[in-house]
């Protein structure tokens, strides 16, 4: 891991990777867009409303993933002080919530026709509301530093605290009563029909990929701008 | 009830969202890059 903590040894491999992913990315969405709009059939009880799954999966999956990518940056930024480490937390924040805020939207938008409501205070809903809160408190947290290339203790802290709710989104559906269904895919496999299920590998993988170029250009550009106040730094001391 | 509303509004939501975040993150990654290659050259 520490191969990987000079600076320059990782724009060495982001720099070709962003657009790869980007465009990969991009490519994937659109595919997987494409077909849960108008290859698929509608659901026998949903309707249409079905649909919105393609983007509310990816969104839950990358809000829950990028706070799994906080915590453990933080934990590296921590216990083996990785110069990258507080570069990387801080690129995931903003994506990973927009991510989340997309997921409670478009859960609320499929809700309404679905479930007769917009919004439910149930485990599930209310967890993941905490979860944008959070985003939003680690983005606070993080620029109240000064520090480009790394975030505060007390940030990264609260990036391994704020992981204790991943596991209580994820079982919410299990421990109360929710309007939310149980998990569908699970490691025993799907409970969604399979005319409805495959378009949901693209839209994930796409949507993975656009974040991931997405966390690199943030890092790129934390990268640049450190290095550009460091040699203002040292022009101002001369 | 149509359905197709919510779909298209939930849609278009992420899209705008999605299309945000990656123009946000580019401009910003190209500025930067650009003021420190520039740097680069001055020293």
């Amino acid at each position: 891991m520490h191969a990987y903590a000079n600076p320059a040894r990782f724009l060495k491999i982001a720099r070709p990777l962003t657009p790869v992913f980007l465009l990969a990315g991009v490519v994937l969405v659109l595919f997987g867009s494409f077909a849960g709009l108008f290859m698929t059939p509608p659901d026998y009880l949903q309707g249409d409303s079905v649909r919105i799954m393609y983007i509310h999966v990816p969104a839950a999956w990358l809000g829950m993933g990028g706070w799994s990518g906080i915590a453990i940056a933080s934990i590296v930024q921590l216990v083996w002080r990785h110069p990258l480490a507080g570069v990387a937390g801080r690129a995931i924040a903003v994506p990973g919530a927009l991510f989340t805020a997309i997921c409670l939207i478009t859960g609320s938008i499929w809700g309404r026709p679905t479930w007769g409501t917009w919004w439910e205070w149930d485990g599930r809903m209310t967890s993941m509301l905490v979860l944008l809160f959070l985003y939003i408190g680690y983005v606070a947290l993080a620029n109240a530093s000064d520090e480009r290339t790394s975030v505060s203790r007390a940030t990264a802290i609260f990036g391994i605290v704020g992981a204790v709710n991943l596991p209580i989104i994820n079982r919410s559906v299990v421990w109360w009563n929710s309007l939310h269904q149980k998990s569908s895919i699970t490691i025993k496999g799907s409970t969604i029909a399979p005319e409805l299920l495959w378009p949901l590998a693209p839209t994930v993988v796409g949507f993975t990929l656009l974040f991931a170029a997405v966390v690199l250009m943030r890092m790129r550009a934390n990268l640049a701008e450190a290095k550009l106040e460091a040699r203002m730094r040292r022009m101002a001391a001369a | 009830m149509n359905h197709w509303p919510f779909v298209i509004a939930a849609y278009g939501l992420t899209g705008l969202g999605s299309v945000g975040v990656v123009l946000w993150s580019y401009i910003a990654m190209r500025k930067a890059e650009k003021a420190a290659g520039s740097l680069e050259r001055d020293r």
